[in-house]
């Protein structure tokens, strides 16, 4: 069993061994509504936690997504860049964005576990 | 989103707006639904069926006075439209004019086809309060501007609205584009007209706010229409290439930049008698510094307001000012302003938002066929 864990700027990232996938909350996908666009990073790009790793377009306005940690991009998934309305439909499943090789795993402790990402939603609202 | 905060005004439809799940966002002072089922599904039924709008925050105005002679002389002080001599039952796409020739709102003028002495006109809803200063500030004496506070608009618009409202009100299907009558829909006088702003047939209902609800209602279930929120009017107007005041014309934009001259009647245009005329009319003669245009975009990503247009040397030549997806397009879609010389279809052109740039052409404004169900010639 993975472990997910959940970013402020509504990521995910499900972690098994040193490889995380990404994508965006269910949350988040709601609140873009109708998404049109993906930009998924390049296969081999580095990336460091917080910081910006693609964009993610919906019919009404364009938002970044952030890195929930530092590593090396390994996989991207081909899915959202051809069909971006699949993030709506499976946010947290088939919509996911690209996977990550994780290169300090100590930096999930500055993630939200499930329960802790919920309550951060119910308080933004 | 703070819609439900104390200070936005509500429509007569907003308890209706809550209770079939509308997202409420805040828009020129009102709280009104962006999107119920969601935006590309709300524009695609409007393209292929009908959807319901609730458009009751524009201001619904008359100005009243003896004739129609006279109240559309009053109009014609600031809107360059040839008015005085529109038929009774009619309606005319015109502007309200600065005196620099820029456009102070775009509006939509209806003669009623039984009153004579009163001339009925729409204004956006950030712009009402200008409007209604402007034009009282040269309203001749004996001609009144009344703002209609106590009516709701209700826009149905696809190519089943006429099918739809014609159950309840067969003489529409008597009205063609751009004319309007009064009605009665289901025992509510109503005001109707055959017009709006997504490209396609429809029609904009006026009635009185107490009524609202009921006659949304009514049309809502109809088994053709469903409702549909801003955000799908604003995707729909894209497509069209209608301008949203605002964004694409504005203080500064002349009617002839905006690629609007047509609204411009020939006889005011002999008579130079509107507000900037001498802008206007050289820019008619000599052409206009800069144009609106539309753009034709590779690849997927939306561009959107504030993006950069550069000509093929890199030099900035104009600015997108309406952009986004369009549904019925499947891609992005966009108009703004280039420089006059770049404005040519087929010229090619980047379009810069921050890192982002996308390869486009200029293009028709118009990306989708219109709708409209025209009075056939001799009818």
């Amino acid at each position: 069993m993975a472990d997910i864990y959940y970013t402020k700027e509504h990521e995910w990232i499900s972690v098994e061994g040193d490889i995380g996938t990404v994508g965006i909350t269910k949350h988040a996908a709601e609140q873009l509504g109708d998404i049109v666009f993906v930009e998924t990073p390049e296969v081999g790009t580095q990336v460091e936690q917080g910081g910006e790793s693609g964009v993610v377009e919906s019919v009404k306005a364009a938002s970044d997504v952030y890195a929930p940690v530092s590593g090396e991009v390994v996989e991207v998934n081909p899915v959202v860049s051809e069909d971006p309305g699949r993030v709506n439909e499976d946010p947290e499943g088939q919509g996911w964005f690209y996977k990550v090789k994780l290169s300090n795993p100590d930096e999930l402790k500055d993630l939200m576990d499930k329960a802790a990402y919920e309550a951060f939603v119910a308080s933004e609202a | 989103m703070a819609a439900d905060s104390e200070n936005l005004k509500k429509t007569p439809l907003f308890a209706l707006h809550e209770r079939l799940g509308a997202r409420m966002v805040p828009f020129a002072g009102y709280a009104m639904p962006v999107q119920y089922e969601g935006i590309i599904a709300e524009h695609q039924h409007t393209r292929e069926s009908a959807s319901l709008f609730d458009v009751s925050h524009m201001g619904q105005a008359s100005l009243v006075g003896p004739d129609w002679e006279t109240v559309a002389a009053a109009m014609e002080r600031l809107n360059p439209a040839a008015l005085k001599e529109l038929a009774p039952g009619r309606m005319r796409y015109g502007f309200l004019l600065n005196e620099e020739g820029g456009i102070i709102d775009d509006l939509m003028v209806t003669r009623p086809p039984h009153e004579d002495g009163r001339l009925m006109v729409v204004f956006n809803a950030a712009r009402k309060d200008v409007d209604a200063e402007a034009l009282r500030a040269v309203l001749p004496e004996g001609v009144e501007l009344l703002m209609h506070e106590d009516r709701a608009l209700l826009a149905l618009q696809g190519p089943k609205a006429e099918a739809a409202l014609a159950r309840h009100c067969p003489e529409v299907a008597d009205l063609y584009f751009m004319e309007a009558m009064p009605a009665k829909i289901a025992g509510i006088d109503v005001f109707l007209s055959r017009s709006g702003y997504t490209g396609e047939d429809g029609f904009e209902i006026s009635v009185p706010a107490e009524r609202a609800e009921e006659l949304a209602e009514l049309l809502l279930n109809e088994p053709e229409v469903k409702p549909a929120g801003l955000g799908a009017r604003d995707t729909l107007r894209l497509e069209a290439g209608l301008c949203l005041y605002g964004n694409d014309i504005d203080e500064t934009t002349s009617p002839v930049e905006a690629a609007l001259t047509w609204a411009i009647g020939k006889r005011r245009r002999e008579a130079g008698d509107f507000p900037g005329a001498a802008r206007i009319l050289k820019e008619l003669a000599e052409g206009p510094a800069r144009k609106r245009v539309g753009f034709a975009i590779q690849g997927r990503a939306p561009v959107r307001a504030g993006a950069e247009v550069l000509n093929e040397a890199g030099e900035v030549i104009g600015r997108i000012t309406s952009g986004g997806f369009g549904p019925t397009v499947g891609g992005p879609v966009a108009m703004g302003y280039v420089a006059a010389a770049c404005a040519e279809q087929g010229t090619p052109v980047t379009l810069r938002s921050g890192r982002r740039e996308a390869a486009a052409t200029v293009a028709s404004p118009t990306f989708t066929q219109p709708g409209y169900r025209r009075r056939p010639k001799g009818k």
